[in-house]
This record gives structure tokens, sequence and C-alpha cells, in this order.
């Protein structure tokens, strides 16, 4: 009887649920999409060009690949404020994730940059392409074989670690979950649902990036023969 | 404000950020060594032949993979005492945090014995071996070396993942620097100098992982060429 009312109750929230679903969903798109715009600037950058950039690029995805993302979060969101520039909530946890996404993706990137084959690029500068010309005819699309299931399961990481976003008080699915379990005292119930929505969204992805690992794995065994 | 960051009060709290990074070190230990059990099992359980024993196995990997470790902490915190289950934060915390790296570690250990090559196996067989001697005698030997430097690298996630608790509050490191935070409005100095702590452990784990990448005879992937 008691899970009965509980459930009636959890009903009555559901377009709490929804503004949280919404709010994720916005916080990750945004985040991923302008972490990998970033991210792939950052990684084509550390690949080539000279050692002065490559070396700070190193450094900060360093630094942030080294810290906790509630420790950056907290960073952005007090201290900007201290430096003059106010922030809301959803601006602060846009800024983290998108920034720590394109720490992670710069490496993704440069990983796969780094594992076409010297002579490809020899091969290019031979053919007189420019620079720019290079990474985008010749570079990339031979990296993206590699870069390609490493950023789709690092995608489905970083729309998790949007969760962390609810710690300043954005009201993310975790957050709402974390409202509504203080009126309806059932921790399993209330965190089963709000986990059912993120597995709903990460599941497929973890399906894709597994299928597309599979098949570069299997045009990857091809050429070793 | 920034301009006047005061190291003063950073020595002053010293003390309070050591046994909060002392405590985020044991922690995380207990954590790894309770990841390295519930990996070992779930991946046994997944690679054995009988399919209903492999099916809650593959249920715990994907269901923990595709929900954020924050949705599980909160799931165990609010969910355990619903069960009749009180434990305090700390144990819910290691609880949490050894379930969602324990996924990941099955996962590393899986792929560790898959890579070995296909022979060795057929060889094992050939010289008349059961199942559980090529286990034993072959594969995990091999698979043993192969998985030291992911595993390392994600004893660094499961570092990072701990700050996670402070939000339960266990008095861990990020937990020193709220504290310094709040109770003294400095935000600056408290979470910079909570962030270099963690960057000592990051960097401490990193170089492990480094040396053991040597040791085992394997180059970074990053510097890996295809054939």
């Amino acid at each position: 009887m008691m899970i009965w009312q509980q459930l009636q109750s959890l009903v009555g929230s559901y377009p709490l649920a929804l503004r949280g679903l919404g709010t994720t969903v916005a916080v990750s798109l945004i985040g991923l999409l302008a972490g990998s715009l970033v991210g792939f600037a950052m990684g084509m950058l550390r690949a080539g060009g000279n050692r002065p950039v490559r070396l700070v690029i190193g450094a900060w995805v360093d630094l942030i690949r080294g810290t906790p993302f509630l420790v950056q979060i907290f960073l952005i969101f007090f201290i900007l404020p201290e430096a003059g520039i106010e922030l809301e909530a959803f601006t602060a946890g846009v800024i983290a994730l998108s920034n720590l996404a394109a720490c992670f993706i710069c490496e993704i990137v440069a990983g796969g940059i780094g594992a076409v084959p010297k002579g490809q690029v020899e091969a290019a500068l031979a053919s007189g392409l420019s620079r720019w010309q290079r990474m985008r005819h010749v570079v990339l699309p031979q990296a993206m074989r590699i870069i390609l299931p490493p950023l789709v399961g690092q995608y489905v990481l970083l729309i998790k670690d949007s969760s962390v976003v609810s710690a300043i008080g954005l009201t993310d699915l975790t957050r709402v979950g974390w409202l509504v379990v203080q009126r309806v005292p059932n921790g399993l119930l209330v965190f089963g649902i709000i986990g059912l929505g993120y597995f709903i969204v990460c599941y497929p992805l973890l399906a894709i990036a597994r299928r597309i690992e599979r098949r570069m794995g299997a045009a990857h065994a091809e050429v070793q023969l | 404000m920034l301009g006047n960051f005061s190291f003063r009060v950073i020595l002053e709290s010293l003390p309070a950020f050591g046994s909060g990074l002392a405590t985020t070190l044991w922690l995380s230990l207990i954590a790894f060594a309770g990841a390295l059990a519930v990996g070992i099992i779930a991946c046994a359980l997944k690679l054995q032949p009988a399919k209903l024993l492999q099916a809650p196995a593959v249920v715990f990997i994907d269901a923990i993979r595709a929900t954020p470790l924050l949705a599980q902490l909160y799931f165990l915190y609010f969910g355990l005492p619903r069960l009749g289950i009180v434990l305090p934060e700390l144990v819910v915390g290691i609880l949490a945090l050894s379930l969602n790296s324990g996924a990941y570690v099955a996962e590393i250990i899986r792929a560790g014995i898959l890579s070995i090559p296909r022979g060795q196996v057929e060889a094992g067989i050939s010289s008349g071996m059961t199942f559980g001697q090529r286990m034993r005698l072959v594969i995990l030997p091999q698979a043993f070396k192969v998985t030291i430097p992911p595993l390392l690298g994600q004893a660094i996630v499961l570092v990072k993942d701990s700050a996670l608790l402070s939000l339960i509050a266990v008095a861990e490191l990020t937990r020193a620097g709220q504290s310094l935070a709040s109770d003294r409005f400095m935000p600056a100095e408290a979470f910079i100098t909570t962030a270099a702590c963690y960057l000592i452990l990051y960097y401490g784990l990193k170089a492990l992982a480094a040396l053991s990448a040597r040791w085992v005879g394997l180059r970074p992937a990053r510097q890996d060429r295809p054939a």
C-alpha cells in the first residue's frame, strides 16, 4: 500500500522530472558540442605545431585530468564571481563540462593523429599539400578510425559527469532525485527511476561504441592479414 | 577578492587538508581492493560458459556503466536504510566506489584475458589441459601483466571519483576544502589547495602507471602504431 502511495506521489512530480531531464540534456549537449569543437582544435595543435603550444596544452590537460570534476566546478562557480565575472549555476556547469570534455577529447584526437603512419604525411608533403590540406584530406580521415570508438565512450562518461553539476544547485536529473527523495523516502525507487533515465540515454551510446569498436577491429585485422 | 589571496590561511589549514588527503588515500585504497574483488567475480561470471550465470554479471556491468556514480551513491545512501541496512556514510561511500569501479575493473580484466592470442589457448587444449589449467597456467599469468597499466588508470579515476563522497558528508579531501570555503569565505584558497592535493595523488599514480607500463614492456597506447 505504501509503495502505491509513493508511486502516486512520484507520478505527481513528473513535471519536475521533465525539467531535470531537460537540464541534463541541455548541459550535456552544449558541453559535448563545445567540448568537441575545442577538443579537436586542441588535439590538432597538440599533435603538430610548435613546442610551446604543445607544452601549454599538455600542461592544461594534465591539470584538468588530475583533479576531480567536482572541484573544478567549485573553482569555476565560486572563484570567477570573485574575479568580477557573475555566473549562473547553469553557465558555470556548462563551462566546466565543456572544458572537461575538451581536455579528454584533445588527448583522444592527438592520440589518433599520432597513430597515422609518418609516410602518409610525407607523401602529402611531397604532393605539395598545405598544412591544413594535409590535416583535412590525409591525416584526419585516417585518424578518425582510431578516434571514433573512444570518442563515443568518452561522450557517455561526460553525460554521466554532468550529474555532478547538481552539486552547485542546478536542477538536473540527479538533483531532481535528491529533491524528490526528501518527500518520498524511498531511495531505491527514486534513484532506481533516475538511474533508468540515464540508462536510456547512455546505454544506446555504449552499444554504438561497442559496435564501432568491433567493426574497426575487424577492419584493422583485415589490414594486418 | 583574488587580489588578497591569503597563503596564511592555507598554511593555517594545512593540518585539515593533510588529514583529508590521508582519508582520501586510505578510503581509495580500500575501495580499490573492493573494486578488484568485485571486478574479478563479475569478470569470472561473464566469461564462464553458463548463460544463466552470465546474465547477472552482464546486467550489473551495463547498469553501472550507463548510470552516473553520483546517482549510484545516492541510490545506496538513501536506499539502504529502506532495506533496514543503516551504515555510516564512509562505508556507504566505499561500497559505492567499489561497486562502480568494480564494473570497469571487470571489463579491464576481460579485455586482458581476451587479448591473449587464440593460439595460446589452442596450444593448451592440444596439450590436454582442462579449462581451469589453461586459465591458471597459460592465460592468467600473461593477462595479469597486460591489465596492470589500465588498472592503475582506473585507480586514478577512483581517487578523483572519491571527491563525490564529500556530498554525503564524508570528511575527505574535498570536504576539507568545502569546510574552509564556507567557514572563512575563502573559496579560492580552499579549492585551489584541494586541487593541488589531488594533483599530488594524480602525478604519483601517473608515475607509477608509467613505471608499470615500462615494466610490462608496453609503450603507452598513444604511441603505438598500427601494423
